[in-house]
Formats: C-alpha cells, sequence, structure tokens
C-alpha cells in the first residue's frame, strides 16, 4: 500500500556488491554471509540481518547466484549461496563502476577542502 | 505446463526461504545463549536484528512473483467477502445485470445473426441482386424491388458482360407433386443457368444442373432441397437418377442440396432448372429475380455501368414483336440499381432491428444508473474506511482499482447468468419473432454474441463503478475520521451526482415510454384502418392450383373451380365461397399491365400500369369488401361472351370522377374491351400499412391476356370460405374432402385463417410493439425504484435535519411536500431533456410508424404526466417515513 520502505546501506546496489564480493571468497549460507560482512566491516556497517533475504533473492532471480541444499555451521539444513559465472562478471563491473564513483567524490572533496 | 513448473519450483523456494531464515534466527540465538544470554533475551535479540520476519519473507517472496497480480487478487477477495456480507445488495445487482445484458445479448444474436453475419455463401460479398429502378413505368413504382428482369434481359447480361464471374435469373412457384404420397403441393424455385454458378454452395448429393437441362426440349431434371429430401425420402443417396413427377411431368433427381441453403431468400423444396427457351423470348415479361457473382475486385458502380451499357444493347437485340417499337421502353427510364445481395435479403427489417437494440439498450444504461446508485449509497458507507485508508497513504489508483474490481467483478458475475438469461429470452424471441424476419434459422448464441456479453459486462461494470470511483476515491481531505456521522446533512456535493443519475433515468425513462407509445398508437391506427374486408377470423382460406398438366381444358379449369366452389358451399355452416389470383396479404405476386380507357386514349398514349386481381363470383360477398356501385361477378362473366371488370374505388375516381361514374365505362388491357360492371371499396392488398394500390378486377377467364386470342382461365387461385367454423381441424378436413370429391389429385395448400394472414401482415409492427412495451416498463420500473432509492436514502441521511425542523416547529404536510418537491425537481429536468432528446430520436422511428406524427402531441403530454405522478408516488413514501419522526428520539440517539 505504502511505498517500499526498502532500506538500502549507503547506496543502492551497496549491500548486493558486499554479498557478491563475500561470496567470491567462498559459497555461504545466510547466516555466514552477516556474520562475515560485519566482521570484515569492523561492525562498521550495521545492516538490517533480514534485509539480506530480499537481496539474496533478487540475485537469486537474476542468475547472479545459486544456491544448494547444505548444512549450517551447526548441522542443521539450510541453503549454501555461490556465485555463478555471470555473477563473478556483475561484480568485476560493479567494482569497477563503484571504484569510479568513489575516486570521483574523493576529487570533489578533495577539492573543496582547498 | 510450464507455469506449473514454475508454479511448484516456486513452492519449494519459499519452503527453501523459511529454513534459511528460520536457520539464521537459531543460529544467532545459540550463538548469543553461549555468550551466556538466557534463552528468552536471545531469541528476542535475535530476531529484533533480524528485523520482521513476515514482512521480510513477504519481500523476499515478491523477488519470484508479480506483485501486482497478487494484490489485485486480495482486493479481489476482499470485494466478494464483501458482497457475501451484502446479499440483498449483491442479489439484486446480479439479477438487474443478468437481466439487463441478458436481454442486450438475446438482441445482439438477432441483430448479429440477421444484419451483421455474412450471408452463407463463399465469398458472400461478391454476390449482388440485379435490381433495376424504372421511373417511367408509373404503375411499377409500387413495387418495393424495382423492375424484375425479362428473359430476353437475362440471356443479354449473361452472354455481354463484362464484370460478373457468373450471372443468372430465378423465380419461385408452386407444383404439385403426384405419385408419391398424397398429392402435394411444394414450393419450387427455378433456376437459370449462373444461379447456382453464383451462390457456389456444392450440392451433398449429386450435381448441380448442367447447362444440357436447361434445354427447353431436354431431359427434365429436379433437384431436392435437403429438407425434402429427409422428409420425402428419409435421406436415401440412392435417390439420385429416380424420377418423380412434378406437375405430372416426370423429373429425374439429379442433386441435393444441403442443408439450410436457400435461393437469396426463399426455402425451396424442389430446384427446377427454369429452361428459358431463347428462340421465344420478347423484350417484355420482367417476372425474374437476378443475381450475379461480381469478378473480384469489381465494385457495385462499375457492374451498374456494365449493366446500364447492356441495357442499349438488350433494346438493340430484341423486340416485342413485328410493328412494336424496341426503344419504346426508353420512356421507362430503366436504370440499374445493383445492391449487394445481402441488402437484398435483409429488406427492411434493418431499421426495426436497430430500434429494438437502442431502446433495450436503453435499458441497460437506466439498469446501470440505478446500480451507481446503490454504489454511490455503499461508497458513502464506507466513507470513512476510505478516507482512514487514504490518510495512511493509499493512492488514488489504489482506491479506484479497489471500487472498480468490486463492481466489476458483480457485473461479471451478472454477465454469466446473463448468458442463461439470453439462451432463454432468444427461445422466445425466435418462438414469437415475425415470420418475416429474414434469416432466422442463422440466429444462434455464438461466439460473437458472447463475446458481446464480456465486452457489455465489463463495460457496464466499469460504467456504473466509475461513478462512485470519481466521486470517492479522491474525495479525502474532508470528512476525515470522527466528521462524517455527525454532519448534520448530507452536503449539496454528494448529493449532485445522485441526482444527475435520477435526471438521467427519468431522461430515459421518458425517451423508452414514448417510443413504446407511438408504437401502441400506430398499432391502435393500424387495427382502425378499414382493411376493405370484414370478419378475418371467419376467412378459411386455401390455395389451389389446377396445372395444364392435370387439366388441359381451359374451360375444364373453370368448371372445375366451380365445382370446387359449389362443394365447399354445400359443407355445413358455410355461408359463402370465392376465389380470387391473390387475397390480400397473401404476399403473390400480382399480374399489371398498361390500361386503356375507352375515350380516353388520344390523350393518354401511355396510360399508367395497374395491377390485376382475377375474382370469382361472389368472391366480394365472401370477403366482405363492399360493392359500392354495380355489382359483382357473375358465373355469366366467367363463361359467357360479354368481357366485365370491376375497378377498385381509387381507381374509379381517378379514371372517371365517382364510383358510379364508372359503371358502363369500358377499359382494356390488350385487345377485347371490358365493361366496368362494378365498383368495390379499396382494399389494401400489399399490408395494412401499405396504401391500397388502385386495382383491376377482372373474371378469372383471362380472354386476351395473351392478346392472341387464347382464352385461359386463372390455374393459380385462393380460395375464401365464410364460416363461422374457419379454422377447427373439422373444418379443415371437411375443406379438403370437398376438394377431393371433384378431383382426387388436387392439392390443398396454404390452409389458414384470413386472421393469420392479417396477422402475419402486422407481425412487423407487433414485434416492434412487443419489445418496445417490454423495454418502456422495464425503463418505467426501474425509473421508479431508482427515484425511490434516492429519494428514500436522502431521507435517511436528513432524519437528523427534519428532526430539527419538526422541533422549530415546521408542519408535516410542509415537511411532506418538501421532499416530494424536491424530487418533482429532478424529474422536472428530467423530463426537460428527455423531451428533446426524444423528439430527435423519433425522426430515426418514423418510417416504423403507421398514420401517427412522431411528434404524436398525446403521447407527449400523457408521458411526462405519467413520469411526474409516479415519481410523486415514488417520493411520498419515503416523505410520509420522514414526517413522522419523532424529533426526540432523532434527537437523543446522536
Amino acid at each position: 500500500m505504502v511505498k517500499k520502505p526498502e532500506r538500502r546501506d549507503l547506496f543502492p546496489g551497496a549491500l548486493e556488491l558486499m554479498i557478491l564480493q563475500s561470496l567470491r571468497l567462498k559459497p555461504m549460507h545466510g547466516y555466514a554471509l552477516v556474520k562475515h560482512i560485519q566482521r570484515v566491516s569492523d561492525d562498521l556497517l550495521q545492516i538490517e540481518e533480514g534485509s539480506l533475504y530480499p537481496a539474496l533473492q533478487r540475485m537469486l532471480r537474476q542468475g547472479l547466484l545459486e544456491s544448494e541444499m547444505g548444512t549450517s555451521a551447526k548441522g542443521r539444513p539450510t541453503r549454501i549461496y555461490q556465485l555463478t559465472g555471470s555473477g563473478l562478471r556483475h561484480l568485476e563491473q560493479e567494482v569497477s563502476s563503484f571504484e569510479q564513483m568513489t575516486a570521483g567524490i574523493s576529487r570533489v572533496l578533495a577539492v573543496a577542502k582547498i | 505446463m510450464f507455469w506449473l513448473k514454475r508454479f511448484l519450483s516456486r513452492r519449494r523456494r519459499y519452503d527453501d526461504l523459511s529454513v534459511s531464515i528460520r536457520e539464521h534466527i537459531e543460529e544467532k540465538t545459540e550463538e548469543l545463549m553461549e555468550a551466556g544470554m538466557p534463552r528468552a533475551q536471545a531469541e528476542q535479540t535475535a530476531r529484533r536484528a533480524f528485523g520482521n520476519v513476515a514482512l521480510l519473507e513477504e519481500r523476499s517472496r515478491e523477488v519470484w512473483q508479480w506483485a501486482a497480480v497478487r494484490s489485485i487478487a486480495a482486493d479481489l477477495r476482499l470485494a466478494m467477502r464483501r458482497l457475501r456480507k451484502a446479499p440483498g445488495f449483491a442479489v439484486t445487482a446480479i439479477l438487474t445485470l443478468a437481466i439487463g445484458i441478458g436481454a442486450n445479448t438475446a438482441v445482439f444474436s438477432v441483430l448479429n445473426g440477421v444484419l451483421l453475419k455474412p450471408l452463407p455463401y463463399p465469398d458472400s460479398e461478391q454476390l449482388v441482386a440485379l435490381r433495376l429502378d424504372a421511373p417511367g413505368a408509373a404503375g411499377l413504382a409500387s413495387f418495393a424491388t424495382g423492375l424484375r428482369l425479362s428473359g430476353s434481359m437475362y440471356f443479354t447480361f449473361a452472354e455481354q458482360n463484362k464484370t460478373f464471374q457468373s450471372l443468372g435469373v430465378w423465380t419461385t412457384r408452386t407444383a404439385n407433386v403426384t405419385g408419391l404420397a398424397q398429392p402435394e403441393e411444394v414450393h419450387t424455385a427455378q433456376v437459370s443457368d449462373g444461379v447456382l454458378e453464383a451462390l457456389y454452395v456444392p450440392p451433398v448429393a449429386g450435381r448441380w444442373f448442367s447447362h444440357a437441362d436447361q434445354d427447353p426440349h431436354g431431359a427434365r431434371a429436379v433437384m431436392l432441397s435437403y429438407g425434402y429430401w429427409q422428409r420425402r425420402f428419409g435421406g436415401d443417396r440412392a435417390v439420385i437418377g429416380r424420377t418423380i413427377t412434378l406437375d405430372s411431368e416426370a423429373r429425374q433427381i439429379v442433386g441435393v442440396m444441403p442443408r439450410g441453403f436457400k435461393i437469396v431468400d426463399s426455402n425451396f423444396d424442389l430446384l427446377v432448372p427454369l429452361a428459358l427457351d431463347r428462340n421465344h423470348q420478347m423484350l417484355a415479361g420482367f417476372g425474374l429475380e437476378g443475381i450475379g457473382r461480381l469478378r473480384p475486385g469489381v465494385t457495385i458502380e462499375r457492374a451498374d455501368a456494365d449493366v446500364a451499357r447492356m441495357l442499349l444493347l438488350w433494346m438493340d437485340s430484341w423486340s416485342n414483336g413485328p410493328g412494336t417499337d424496341p426503344h419504346w421502353y426508353e420512356n421507362w427510364r430503366i436504370t440499374p440499381s445493383l445492391c449487394p445481395l445481402k441488402q437484398e435479403v435483409i429488406g427492411n427489417v434493418a431499421s426495426v432491428l436497430w430500434v429494438v437494440m437502442a431502446t433495450i439498450a436503453l435499458v441497460m444504461l437506466i439498469a446501470c444508473a440505478n446500480l451507481a446508485n446503490l454504489l454511490l449509497v455503499r461508497a458513502e458507507e464506507r466513507q470513512l474506511e476510505l478516507s482512514i485508508r487514504a490518510a495512511l497513504g493509499a493512492g488514488w489508483a489504489r482506491i479506484a482499482r479497489e471500487l472498480l474490481l468490486e463492481s466489476v467483478s458483480l457485473s461479471l458475475i451478472g454477465g454469466v447468468f446473463a448468458v442463461g438469461v439470453a439462451y432463454a429470452g432468444l427461445r422466445l424471441l425466435l418462438a414469437m419473432s415475425p415470420a418475416n424476419l429474414p434469416r432466422l434459422a442463422e440466429i444462434s448464441l455464438d461466439a460473437r454474441a458472447l463475446g458481446f456479453t464480456l465486452a457489455l459486462s465489463l463495460l457496464s461494470g466499469l460504467v456504473f463503478g466509475s461513478i462512485p470511483v470519481w466521486k470517492y476515491a479522491r474525495a479525502r481531505n474532508h470528512t476525515v475520521a470522527g466528521g462524517g456521522g455527525r454532519t448534520a446533512s448530507i452536503s449539496r456535493e454528494r448529493r449532485h451526482s445522485r441526482d444527475v443519475l435520477v435526471v438521467a433515468q427519468v431522461a430515459m425513462s421518458l425517451v423508452l415510454l414514448v417510443s413504446a407509445t407511438l408504437m401502441i398508437r400506430t398499432f391502435q391506427r393500424l387495427c382502425n384502418v378499414d382493411p376493405g374486408f370484414t370478419g378475418v377470423a371467419d376467412l378459411q382460406t386455401m390455395r389451389i392450383s389446377i396445372p395444364s398438366s392435370l387439366i388441359a381444358d381451359p374451360q375444364m379449369v373453370a368448371r372445375t373451380q366451380n365445382s370446387i366452389a359449389d362443394q365447399l358451399k354445400a359443407i355445413p355452416g358455410v355461408r359463402s365461397v370465392g376465389f380470387a389470383s391473390a387475397v390480400p396479404m397473401e404476399g403473390i405476386e400480382p399480374n399489371w399491365d398498361l390500361v386503356y380507357t375507352e375515350g380516353k386514349d388520344n390523350e393518354n398514349l401511355n396510360p399508367p400500369m395497374r395491377l390485376f386481381n382475377y375474382a370469382s363470383p361472389d368472391y366480394f360477398r365472401t370477403m366482405g369488401t363492399i360493392v359500392l356501385a354495380g355489382r359483382g361477378f357473375t358465373w355469366t362473366d366467367v363463361y359467357g361472351p360479354r368481357p366485365a371488370a370491376i375497378l377498385s374505388a381509387g381507381l374509379a375516381r381517378e379514371l372517371f370522377g365517382t364510383p358510379s361514374a364508372a359503371i358502363g365505362k369500358r377499359i382494356r388491357e390488350m385487345a377485347v374491351w371490358h365493361e366496368v360492371v362494378g365498383v368495390v371499396e379499396d382494399v389494401h392488398q400489399d399490408g395494412i400499412d401499405q396504401r391500397p394500390p388502385a386495382t383491376v378486377y377482372w373474371p378469372t377467364k383471362m380472354g386476351d391476356y395473351r392478346g392472341y386470342g387464347a382464352i385461359d382461365f386463372a390455374r393459380s387461385v385462393t380460395f375464401v370460405v365464410r364460416s363461422d367454423r374457419a379454422g377447427t381441424d373439422d373444418f379443415v378436413n371437411e375443406v379438403q374432402r370437398a376438394v377431393w370429391s371433384v378431383n382426387a389429385n388436387l392439392p390443398v395448400a396454404s390452409v389458414r385463417t384470413m386472421q393469420e394472414i392479417s396477422n402475419q401482415s402486422m407481425a412487423r409492427t407487433s414485434f416492434t410493439l412487443v419489445m418496445l412495451a417490454i423495454a418502456g416498463s422495464m425503463g418505467l420500473l426501474l425509473g421508479i425504484v431508482g427515484i425511490y432509492g434516492v429519494i428514500s436514502y436522502t431521507v435517511s441521511q436528513r432524519r437528523r435535519e427534519i428532526g430539527i425542523r419538526l422541533a422549530l416547529g415546521a408542519q408535516k404536510a410542509g415537511l411532506r411536500w418538501m421532499i416530494v418537491r424536491s424530487a418533482l425537481v429532478l424529474t422536472g429536468v428530467g423530463i426537460g431533456i428527455g423531451l428533446c432528446v426524444a423528439a430527435g430520436l423519433m425522426q430515426l422511428m418514423k418510417s416504423l410508424l403507421f398514420g401517427i406524427s412522431p411528434f404524436d402531441p398525446l403521447t407527449y403530454v400523457t408521458i411526462p404526466l405519467l413520469l411526474v405522478a409516479s415519481a410523486a408516488m415514488a417520493s411520498y413514501l419515503p416523505a410520509r417515513r420522514a414526517a413522522a419522526v419523532d424529533p426526540a428520539e432523532v434527537l437523543r440517539s446522536e
């Protein structure tokens, strides 16, 4: 009814970018993914854990990821997500455009300081 | 199966998702517990960190769905639930819609079957009727069909044309089949070469006529209609090659045409080659219907030009005999006016059908207005809910969608029931519809009609649903929570749309009622016309033909007819008996020719043509046609040497000034002068709504008909028997036995009473009348219900205001008048608009009216009065209820 309060961290696509990058290291299940992002970012990024799942489904649908049945750290059944070929390509594209963007922004910021 | 697979895999995906989310929370809880948190607190923390599980799960699923469909499905469920909770409203609405849409579908099916569907011939748009106009042939102007073709025209056209693939002429006749069972009169269509080729429908058995079959001196062939094949031969294929006796002539069966095949509009039993003899054709003899199939891409205009060219050729190549001027026909100014065959078949029924369709559509509009009103009331009750939803952020489109979904699902449910109503209605319609409705057999509830039902359902749902949407989906700035219930009375703006609906309903009802009343007045006028004969219920008619193959001697024909008349007269209860070559409104093609008046020839070289009828002694007495001057025919006029004639009153006045002045004067067709021995009143021969034609009655002796002294008698005549017992089975049996006692080989055909014939002639008017009367009364009823509904709802909304007025000392009578007055004002406005619309629309109905102006003052006064009275009545009941309000109670209840 109301406009989707889609919570995206920082900028649109950031969450996807981080998920792709994390899964590039190794296939993981949902909770492991959250813990990995929090740990690596030194808890600087507080993401709502649940918001991971819609993002994961979206990426599954786009074919960036695939999932298979596996077991969690506690030995219970859960879904393990891993990168596909097109996910990898997408990640590389996104990373390079992200780097361009940050470079651009930092240049502007640097000029502003003077 | 793709969607099923997708659906199943989606199912599994949802399950996996739930498993993952559950595992996520479990794992987090366990970790927190390992860090020393108690279970309950750990679970709570885990869930808080995760967020709204249900919402996120929903969002994750939405990724895989078409979100809009699901939310529409949810709205639909809500709409259904709301309808179930208001069964009274739902049933009323669905019933109204089912009847309204059903009636429209039924009428549309007729319209579709008769007017819209192509004729059942391959590439039927290439088929044309070869009509000719002849404005210079004065007496012919009364024929609706223009000038028919002569045999010589057929030969010219068939041989010289440049625009037709094939072309032929045909005509219908009745003939006697003997030797099968009882002697039977059958309808035959006589076709020339080119007719079957133009229609291009292959036979189900055997073959078409060949060119050799058209040889007048060759073998005799005949084809059967599907119906006759089934009826007489049980559909036996071995029938090809057998012979049957037609008019005492053996003919070999060469083929059978398929079910439903007609030559244009003619239902025949047998198909016979016309077998024109090329060596015996003259210019004259205009009695054949022409039909042709145009070459691909040829327009009617080009074909017209082609025929115009050939008409000159025709006059150059043929003559009417030595000493005649072939170019005399230039006086007739014969011009081609070809028309699509479909138009020829449909004839003038199109206007009736469109008027009926329009009135039924109008009823549908009134019904929609009523439903819109009901929905407005419902939306008003939901005003609070809708404003809250709007306040919470629901968009205009979202609320509009929900309101429209409710109305459209109502109308679709109504549409489903409407199919049943339409089916029943169609059966009823076909049962009562006039026999002169063409293409009756082609009417059915087909895919196009069902498509129409669906479209009409959707459309009506959108139409009556859009009014509350337009009113409520946007209006959310005021009456937010709390205010709605307590406003003293409804605002002007909110009443406005309902008022408009009432005005529209009154206007539309007025139009319907005016058209229905004009039809009733037309019917009245028709019933009051003096048709020129009396006591139709007591007149038994039957057609008896004596072919020359059965009785060759002309004198014997007269004797036989005389004996039949005597035998019939001897039946108990018979008052008198007569016969004529055609009785009024029977639809028998009349004969006609130039009629010369003695002493007027010099001033009138080409006298106008007159219709002929051949009448027997006692014919006028039997019919009840008054002899104004002189006398009727006697048997002496038939057998004796003195040629006699009788004129219709109109003709006598035209030629001689008064009926009595005509007696003793002489007229002729070809060579022999006939003395006018009597003048009879005008008879509406072509139908009560047609002008009585100027007619010359000859005795059944056609003395000089062929111009070379041969004497013959009218061989196909309709007998009329006046008796109180007319129409009963016993009587019909006795009549048949009487005829067979004279000659056992004579078939008795078309046995019916004059009442049936005249009913059939009025069928178009009575059909239109019944349809309009139904539509008019439905419109009136719905209109009254609409006014009552609006006024009584307004009153219920104004209870508080009325209570205050009463408390302040208002008189009850004054209050009642105030409420009735508001209804009358709306009705008045509606009547004003309706009168303007009706005056405009009735112009279109002009062709259906008879003896009454489309602005008949009586109608235009009574109908508004009727509507005012109905409105007063419909508003008085709520007004009385309002005045009975107890002010104390109303004020306390708030």
